[in-house]
């Protein structure tokens, strides 16, 4: 059933997270292995547990074309858009296919959510606030109305809203858009704010760590929570020929297991990369990098470390950049397919941050400090509350694949 | 662009007044709606997770059923998109409340609940399905964008994908905001065409605004309190074996839905 599909172009990407804003700031922290976690001062009445807060959110309202949209998650989503050149190259690709065939596609787990949570903590009479009662901003769609509308993108337009894997799945989506010709090009991403849902939600559960997250570490106490934005341009590889990067391909599963906790024995993981490899033509040997989920929760690190082992030969490296990130939850697709993509470029494995002693259960897999090695196709993994999985293959486009 | 051809193997529907498609046949018919019901029977639910259920995910899990018993396909194997406007409105509005005064007493169970992909994950759940689920949102346009990626999905992938687009009633401020009044869910089993004794849904993006022959007074009444209601011209077309339509797939773009009537 597994339909092989051609390879995409990336032909521009940014990423803007607690590290810093744009790619330059993102390689630098990898390099340096500096992480961007610092003491929780969000909320009014903060949780003891570290957060990945972007610098300078708040500082710049949105043009006032755009003021509907205006809200703490938006301009975060505006703060991303304007990095690397990115609005320049999205007015290239307009001129090139026309507004309407491109498509934007943009994962987030809670929109703008704190503004909703914002408008609750002002009510007057049990009404919003004035200057806060606008539906635009209420609504799971605020992100990808106002990015649609910045960009003036009139192609297909989506949101795609499964936790964890949302701006993951939002590359398979734009993947068999191009595919089956409905679109030239798709502008795919998510950015996902700092929110007292998900603070509050995830403490809740028992899943945050009190200190600065460890993905994979022996003493692992939870996830740290993270915002950012992030944007790509796939564009169809024969139509740019001297591009370097690629998009192999995309798999997607389901666990079919529990709510908010992955399925132990990491099937659904397994069915996920499995869909993947039929899809990009490659094999688990093919893989010399794989950016991990690696939350630093118990159960996800658990079985992702096994999934590894189980899946992948010794030169397959592995490492998690959540310690340096947080967990950008529906932001965390696209964050990592950029330091991926970082990682493919640039040639090295970014080391596996904040971790002390490894959890015995990992394998020689791991990239524990940064490795300077030429990687040819790396993977992401984002798996996600729901059981939802997707997993992207990159590659440098001078690999030559003997699938 | 390039048309997606489709075929209709299932249809599911609910609302309090039209708890399936041949409640909802009699409504376009002209006849009278039927007494509220409360909720949805969601019977693939375990009674465990039916009570954990909120409505939102009941009336999803609901119509799922109804157009997977149609299909007469396993629901185990069946990729899934599940469209909502707004979400579960009552659970966001929970949690603003809660949040807002006594934060540190937010329930597990409600904040997981909260995700919009909730429906989803249920629905995996209860059926075993392993195959890719997505939660999607495209505002007053989640239907008509949510056919247009399953049709895509069904037609690159060559397989069956099961369509789910619902919204419930608000709460509180947000729903004096928002202004969604009722429960409505559809659902379609949707796979490329190929057997001619199906409905068969021919789709295009178009620059048209929306627009339909006219529908009963029952039926204009949902489309205004649900946007998931928006499905309803292309319901009225399966229930009558033809003609077409254009439903909002974007703020920008009508998706243009045409049935032929088979010969």
């Amino acid at each position: 059933m597994s339909v092989t599909s051609p390879p995409l172009a990336v032909t521009a990407y940014t990423a803007t997270s607690a590290v810093g804003a744009g790619l330059h700031a993102h390689l630098q922290a990898l390099r340096q292995q500096r992480s961007g976690l610092r003491p929780n001062d969000f909320s009014a009445a903060p949780l003891p547990c570290w957060i990945g807060r972007v610098d300078g959110v708040e500082s710049q309202p949105l043009p006032h074309d755009y003021a509907q949209w205006d809200c703490r998650n938006n301009r975060l989503a505006w703060l991303g858009l304007n990095q690397d050149g990115f609005l320049t190259q999205v007015h290239a690709a307009r001129q090139r296919y026309g507004a309407t065939r491109i498509a934007l596609l943009l994962g987030t787990s809670t929109a703008s959510i704190g503004a909703t949570e914002e408008g609750y903590r002002r009510l007057t009479e049990d009404r919003l606030p004035d200057d806060l009662h606008r539906p635009a901003i209420h609504t799971p769609h605020s992100l990808t109305a106002f990015v649609a509308a910045a960009l003036d993108i009139r192609g297909p337009c989506l949101t795609i809203s499964t936790a964890c894997s949302s701006s993951a799945k939002v590359f398979a989506s734009a993947e068999r858009l191009i595919r089956l010709g409905i679109v030239d090009a798709a502008i795919v991403g998510g950015v996902d704010s700092l929110c007292d849902s998900v603070l509050f939600g995830f403490n809740a559960l028992e899943l945050v760590s009190p200190e600065p997250c460890r993905p994979f570490d022996a003493a692992r106490r939870g996830i740290s929570i993270g915002e950012a934005a992030g944007f790509a341009l796939l564009e169809r590889a024969d139509a740019h020929p001297g591009a370097s990067l690629h998009l192999l391909g995309c798999g997607e599963s389901s666990d079919a297991h529990h709510m908010s906790t992955p399925d132990p024995n990491g099937l659904g993981a397994e069915l996920a990369l499995c869909d993947l490899f039929g899809r990009a033509g490659i094999d688990a040997p093919h893989v010399d990098y794989i950016n991990l989920h690696g939350t630093a929760s118990q159960k996800n690190d658990a079985m992702e470390a096994l999934l590894v082992a189980r899946l992948f030969p010794n030169s397959t490296r592995v490492s998690s950049t959540k310690g340096l990130t947080g967990h950008t939850l529906g932001a965390a697709g696209i964050v990592e397919a950029a330091i991926t993509l970082l990682a493919l470029r640039e040639g090295f494995v970014p080391g596996n941050a904040g971790v002390n002693a490894p959890d015995p259960a990992c394998t020689p897999h791991f990239a524990w400090r940064n490795e300077w090695r030429p990687i040819r196709i790396a993977l992401s993994h984002s798996f996600g509350f729901g059981g939802s999985n997707a997993c992207l293959a990159f590659a440098r486009a001078t690999a030559s694949v003997n699938a | 662009m390039t048309a997606l051809r489709v075929q209709v193997e299932g249809i599911g529907l609910w609302t309090p007044q039209a708890t399936d498609f041949e409640a909802l046949r009699r409504v376009l018919g002209g006849g009278a709606t039927a007494e509220p019901v409360a909720r949805p029977a969601a019977t693939a639910l375990s009674v465990n997770e039916r009570r954990r259920a909120p409505e939102s995910v009941l009336v999803a899990i609901e119509v799922a059923s109804q157009a997977v018993n149609m299909s007469r396909r396993s629901a185990g194997n069946l990729a899934c998109v599940f469209a909502s406007a707004y979400g579960d409105q009552a659970t966001t509005d929970y949690m603003c409340r809660v949040l807002a005064k006594t934060p540190g007493e937010l329930s597990p169970t409600r904040f997981h609940n909260s995700v919009h992909n909730a429906s989803a994950g249920y629905w995996t759940i209860a059926t075993d399905c392993h195959a890719p689920s997505s939660a999607i949102c495209a505002g007053p346009a989640s239907f008509g964008a949510g056919l247009l990626e399953a049709a895509v999905q069904a037609c690159a992938k060559q397989c069956a994908v099961l369509l789910v687009c619902s919204d419930t009633a608000g709460v509180g401020p947000l729903g004096e905001l928002i202004g969604c009044q009722l429960a409505f869910g559809s659902a379609l089993i949707i796979s490329p065409a190929a057997d001619e004794r199906m409905p068969q849904l021919n789709l295009a993006l178009v620059e048209d605004a929306p627009r339909h022959p006219p529908l009963q007074a029952a039926c204009a009444t949902w489309m205004r309190d649900n946007p998931s209601a928006a499905c309803l011209p292309v319901m009225a077309m399966l229930a009558d074996g033809g003609g077409e339509c254009v439903v909002a797939a974007s703020a920008k773009r009508g998706l243009l839905v045409k049935m032929e009537v088979s010969a």
